[in-house]
């Protein structure tokens, strides 16, 4: 078990945004959060690493309490890769380099430079390396972003609609990326997500929220048409192709 | 597979050598201007005769008078508020994520200006004595000082409050900065229309910034206050970086946002008010500088401080040069050039339009 998330609640000024959160992951695991616009997928991952401060429960990464410890040591067991990474005069070398922040007292050290080069390769993104962010493409900004994460050496990678304003190359590209590392390495990984078909074919769990709390939860066996006709209020069919599940409204 | 990771590190490296060239030629070129501009005035002195006198040799009395009371405080004071202008420039560029962002366009400069005026009014810390060149001394130099502070400190606070209030949206900042800016040059009008004719023209003497003006306790003092300040920017470098990223990625790499964005504007505004308060308005200095560093070197504050620092002290002491020998005998007050200087810079930025 890397990550027991129990009874976390989230108040954005005296409104209540999330109640009676509570789910695991596995080591390895992909867990999509997916639920209507403005219910709360991104605050609660956000509320994973303490940019935002939940109200009260306890969210426990290998035993330990996130909410419990300082920015910069959850900064060390988790990446997070918002929605937009915003673009600079900077290389992608130096923008993944920003991963290792966390761990670096001073100056970047030789085993720094390599780790981020590891990073590179890992992620094949040795064409884009020395090229200045800020005229990269979306999909090309958003590895750089998810590189980045990973130079933090996390354990759990935390992700903000990856796949947003990608084409669909971009999109099957970059949730490879996450579905690589996550089975490779000693890596977990949440992303929220809209595209109910992406999150079906790469995700291994799924967590429905609606008002504010979780819906259903399970692996693919457990969601039925009905709990996303509750979630999104449209009828659906749910058909297996090729043994993938996909969604179609109907 | 190797050689070709290999490959990247390599150019990598090659890439932040070039970055560093850069940052060294510049302080080599800034050696050579203060050379040239020790060596240029009413009296001419030849530029290596300056190196002697500098380095220690006595050539003339009237020489050693001229470089080490007249000429080398000037110099080193041009260098030291081209420095602290533009380390303030590009912090607040960096934390408040906007390219528009300096100490002059934030409207803290003029914030501090109405401090200073309302000191030499108000509480009668300035006066003039016709005498000298610049026709104005600063009777109490730290009250005018402190009063620069204090108000500077206000309008960032100002600012902050409505960042915290509204996000820190480029849009709020620059209005903000822009209203600031206005209300307190009217304050200073107010202030200037009650004065009599002593206090006016101390008031106006001392808003065109002039590097002459520093004696060298005070050139000290603002030396000390810039070299902390530039010490404490370097120490957040990797933070200035991150928060370039967005905010939320940096919060997401540990780094308390909130914390450097307070702290780096009190540092930046600290290091204005004391430029101001001493030397007058200077304006321009901290937008363009950072940006023509950005140009050569990019955006990442490790190799970028220091670039604006080198860029900005070479660039107002080159300003200082010219103005000094543009209508000899006189001395032109060195704000004036830089402020000529901000208008088609700032025309360029828009229409250059990266990053705004």
């Amino acid at each position: 078990m890397i990550l027991d998330v129990n009874g976390v609640e989230f108040n954005y000024r005296s409104k209540e945004v999330l109640s009676n959160i509570k789910f695991h992951l596995k080591k390895n695991e992909i867990l999509a959060i997916l639920g209507p616009n403005g219910v709360g997928k991104t605050t609660l991952l956000k509320c994973m690493n303490s940019i935002l401060k939940p109200k009260s429960g306890t969210i426990m990464i290998e035993e330990q309490d996130v909410l419990k410890l300082e920015q910069i040591e959850i900064a060390r067991r988790l990446g997070y890769v918002p929605q937009r990474c915003e673009p600079a005069r900077l290389t992608a070398f130096d923008a993944i380099l920003l991963g290792r922040m966390p761990h670096i007292k001073w100056n970047i050290s030789a085993e720094d430079v390599m780790l981020v080069e590891d990073v590179i390769k890992r992620l094949k993104l040795e064409d884009l390396a020395l090229r200045y962010i800020d005229e990269l493409s979306g999909g090309e900004l958003q590895k750089v972003g998810i590189a980045r994460a990973l130079a933090q050496n996390p354990k759990l990678l935390l992700l903000d609609e990856p796949t947003s304003s990608l084409d669909l190359r971009n999109q099957l590209d970059i949730l490879d990326i996450v579905r690589d590392v996550v089975k490779n390495e000693d890596v977990s990984a949440i992303m929220t997500m809209h595209d109910l078909n992406l999150a079906f074919r790469y995700a291994d769990k799924f967590l429905f929220l609606k008002n504010g709390t979780i819906f259903a939860a399970g692996s693919i066996a457990d969601i039925s048409p009905q709990i996303i006709e509750e979630v999104y209020g449209v009828p659906v069919t749910i058909q297996n192709y090729h043994n993938v599940a996909v969604v179609i409204p109907v | 597979m190797s050689s070709e990771a290999g490959d990247i590190v390599r150019r990598y490296k090659e890439h932040t050598a070039r970055k560093v060239s850069y940052i060294l030629a510049g302080i080599f070129m800034m050696f050579l201007v203060a050379v040239y501009s020790i060596s240029t005035g009413s009296v001419d002195i030849p530029p290596l005769d300056v190196i002697r006198t500098l380095a220690g040799q006595s050539i003339s009395p009237t020489w050693d008078s001229i470089i080490w009371s007249i000429r080398l405080p000037q110099v080193l004071t041009a260098i030291v508020a081209g420095t602290g202008l533009a380390i303030s420039g590009v912090v607040m560029q960096s934390i408040l994520r906007n390219p528009l962002g300096s100490p002059f366009t934030l409207g803290i400069s003029n914030a501090a200006a109405f401090g200073a005026a309302l000191s030499i009014i108000v509480l009668g810390a300035g006066s003039t004595s016709s005498n000298v060149g610049t026709a104005v001394t600063i009777n109490n130099p730290y009250t005018t000082t402190i009063a620069a502070f204090v108000f500077a400190m206000i309008a960032t606070a100002v600012i902050l409050m409505f960042a915290k209030l509204r996000g820190t949206t480029p849009e709020v900042m620059i209005l903000i900065g822009v209203a600031l800016g206005s209300l307190f040059t009217a304050g200073t009008m107010f202030l200037q229309y009650f004065a009599d004719d002593v206090q006016l023209a101390s008031m106006v003497f001392w808003t065109f910034g002039d590097t002459s003006r520093a004696s060298w306790e005070e050139l000290g003092l603002i030396t000390v206050i810039v070299f902390i300040a530039f010490v404490y920017f370097t120490l957040n470098r990797w933070k200035y970086n991150a928060i370039d990223a967005g905010d939320e990625t940096a919060k997401g790499l540990g780094v308390d946002v909130d914390r450097v964005r307070l702290w780096g504007m009190i540092w930046a505004s600290f290091v204005t008010a004391i430029t101001v308060a001493f030397l007058g308005v200077i304006g321009f200095i901290g937008l363009i500088c950072p940006h023509m560093a950005r140009r050569l070197i990019g955006d990442d504050h490790r190799f970028l401080i220091a670039g604006s620092v080198v860029m900005g002290a070479l660039l107002l002491l080159c300003a200082d040069t010219v103005a000094r020998a543009m209508i000899q005998p006189y001395q032109l007050p060195v704000a004036v050039l830089t402020s000529f200087l901000g208008a088609p810079t700032f025309i360029y930025l828009v229409l250059k339009g990266r990053r705004i």
